[in-house]
């Protein structure tokens, strides 16, 4: 696949002297979903507004679509749409005039039914007449993906889509998403959560104090962020392990009530069932269970500490 | 040049203004009649006649202006300020649009509501005094630059204000006595000796006199000077807003 977001040896420090993005390089495919996965305050708002020309980077270079996105600024806008992370309506503006508010800056000829269609596609058009200030938080969010969509963009930026939004809705854009994928449009988005990225993304960039740690494929990353851990509490402390457990290298704590088995999660085995199996068999009785999957912290601290590995 | 965009732009501030209509008049022409009463009938009952024009009719040009100034400094600043402040201008700066396309569409919007008011507050005053027009041409003339340019210097005060109080002061502390004290309800020969030298630095002088001469045929100051103060100021303005974009941009981090 071609890339159709190149950014090059991009840093950017604000006014107050904070250097928010350090040394960014970074390639996004046509038609791939990108989730950018980072802590607060990690650059991702930063990155995309230098993309999206809200912010005007420090040094290094941007394109979209082999546009320069200073010098070919029209063309490289063009292409792009945006949601940002914080919602920013006229308060006493019709959803429907402000999608041809929208339109019209991108300098498209009106198209009532193209409208009609985004608006039909993120369930609004009941709301089409309605002030924005009328409408409910996950509204105007649908009111901001409509606003991207209605110049029919290549690129699709998504800063925090699932912020304040609930289950349904949530799921309902991850639909709209995908749809706009196959239609062939880029998107990438940001998010907090691996959980997220790993629903919808095609890759994942991890994004850490400015630098971005890593990209790589989904699947690796989730097979390599799938480590999992059981705590299994016992009712009565276990001396010794017997040898039928040895296999799974329990790790047993000092009180000697709890064993911990580590495993991968997205492995073809997890060794669960036969784990209890043995359990059972060697008469150890439980009193609790408790998994728990690597935190994004882990996987900060982890690739930090494994750098060369990481920067695949 | 993304005509589209500017028409997108001058649509929607046309809409806001629209949307409010009564408000947008009502306060001009309820404080234009207003200042007929006072100052023209209180105040006409004993002045009379200025130059040979009875005081009621002479008042018209300046009232005019008076609105029109702060009309288009209000428009303009709050129209590019409040954007800003709710942070959808994020939408205007991610747009395939240029500054100078931006600025066309704002001013050229505010510009548009104040020559509006200006008309109003004329139609108002058909009611108020006998009234003839000498230059008509000239009058929509000097409006319009008149309202132009100080929709510009508006849109500087929106631009670089970083809050209300900024927004409001500019129009009170400094355009409001420029305009009282630039001859609106007086003529400027009235002023003592001394007094008349120092109105001449009052760039609102020429803009008063410049379009009183456009309905009576006479003028404080030479009608050239007028217009040529006019051409400044708003070369003056234009210059500002692009070093603005220039340099820090202002709508941009
Ligand atoms: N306009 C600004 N001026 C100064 N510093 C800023 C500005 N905008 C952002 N920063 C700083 O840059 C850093 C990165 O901010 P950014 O908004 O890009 O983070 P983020 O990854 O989007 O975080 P979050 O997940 O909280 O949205 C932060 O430390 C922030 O304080
Ligand atoms: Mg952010």
């Amino acid at each position: 696949m071609a890339s159709i977001i190149q950014v090059e040896n991009v840093s950017k420090v604000y006014d107050g002297g904070f250097r928010a993005l350090d040394d960014v390089n970074l390639s996004i495919e046509e038609g791939e979903i990108l989730a950018l996965l980072g802590p607060n305050g990690a650059g991702k708002t930063t990155l995309i507004s230098i993309i999206c020309g809200l912010v005007n980077l420090t040094s290094g270079s941007v394109s979209v679509g082999g546009h320069d996105t200073i010098r070919d600024y029209r063309a490289a806008r063009s292409l792009i749409g945006l949601v940002p992370q914080e919602i920013a309506l006229e308060p006493f503006q019709k959803v429907l005039d402000g999608l041809r508010f929208t339109r019209g800056l991108y300098g498209k000829p009106a198209d009532p039914d193209f409208l009609e269609n985004v608006l039909r596609r993120l369930s609004l058009w009941d709301k089409r007449d309605s002030m924005t200030s009328e409408l409910s938080g996950g509204m105007k969010r649908r009111v901001l993906i409509a606003k991207a969509l209605c110049h029919q963009p290549k690129v699709l930026f998504l800063d925090e889509p699932s912020a304040g939004v609930d289950v349904e809705l949530r799921k309902d854009m991850w639909e709209v998403i995908r749809q706009l994928r196959a239609e062939g449009v880029t998107i990438i988005l940001t998010t907090h959560y691996i959980e997220e990225a790993e629903a919808i993304a095609d890759r994942v960039g991890i994004i850490s104090k400015g630098k971005i740690l890593l990209v790589e494929d989904k699947d690796t990353l989730v097979r390599r962020m799938g480590h999992r851990e059981m705590r299994i509490e016992l009712l009565e402390p276990l001396a010794s392990l017997p040898d039928t457990l040895a296999k799974y290298s329990l790790a047993q704590s000092e009180d000697r009530c709890t064993l911990v088995y580590s495993y991968e999660a997205n492995g073809e085995r997890t060794g669960i069932m036969s784990l209890f199996n043995d359990l059972n068999a060697a008469g150890i009785k439980l009193r609790d269970v408790d998994t728990r999957q690597s935190s994004l912290e882990d996987i900060f601290v982890s690739l930090i500490e494994d750098k060369p590995e990481a920067r695949t | 040049m993304n005509l589209q965009a500017v028409w997108s732009i001058y649509r929607s501030e046309m809409r806001r203004f629209f949307r409010t209509i009564t408000q947008s008049l009502i306060s001009p022409v309820l404080s234009t009649s207003l200042y007929f009463i006072v100052f023209g009938a209180a105040i006409g009952s004993r002045i009379q006649e200025v130059e040979g024009i009875s005081y009621g009719a002479f008042i018209v040009p300046g009232l005019i202006m008076l609105s029109v100034l702060t009309q288009s400094i209000s428009n303009a600043s709050f129209g590019i300020y409040f954007p800003k402040f709710i942070g959808s201008i994020y939408e205007v700066n991610a747009a395939p649009v240029s500054f100078i396309e931006i600025v066309l569409g704002y001013v050229g919007a505010a510009a548009t509501k104040s020559m509006f008011i200006g008309l109003i507050i004329l139609g108002t005053a058909f009611f108020f005094v006998d009234l003839t027009i000498q230059h008509p041409a000239a009058m929509v003339a000097f409006l319009t630059l008149t309202c132009i340019s100080f929709s510009l210097f508006g849109f500087i005060i929106g631009l670089w204000s970083k809050n209300f109080e900024q927004l409001q002061l500019v129009p009170l502390l400094v355009i409001t006595p420029l305009v009282f004290l630039g001859g609106s309800f007086y003529s400027i020969s009235m002023l003592p000796e001394g007094w008349q030298t120092v109105a001449l630095f009052n760039p609102v002088v020429y803009l008063i006199s410049g379009f009183r001469w456009s309905f009576f045929g006479m003028a404080d100051v030479n009608i050239a000077i007028s217009l040529m103060m006019i051409a400044l100021f708003l070369a003056l303005c234009l210059g500002i807003i692009w070093w603005t974009f220039r340099t820090g941009f202002k709508i941009r981090s």
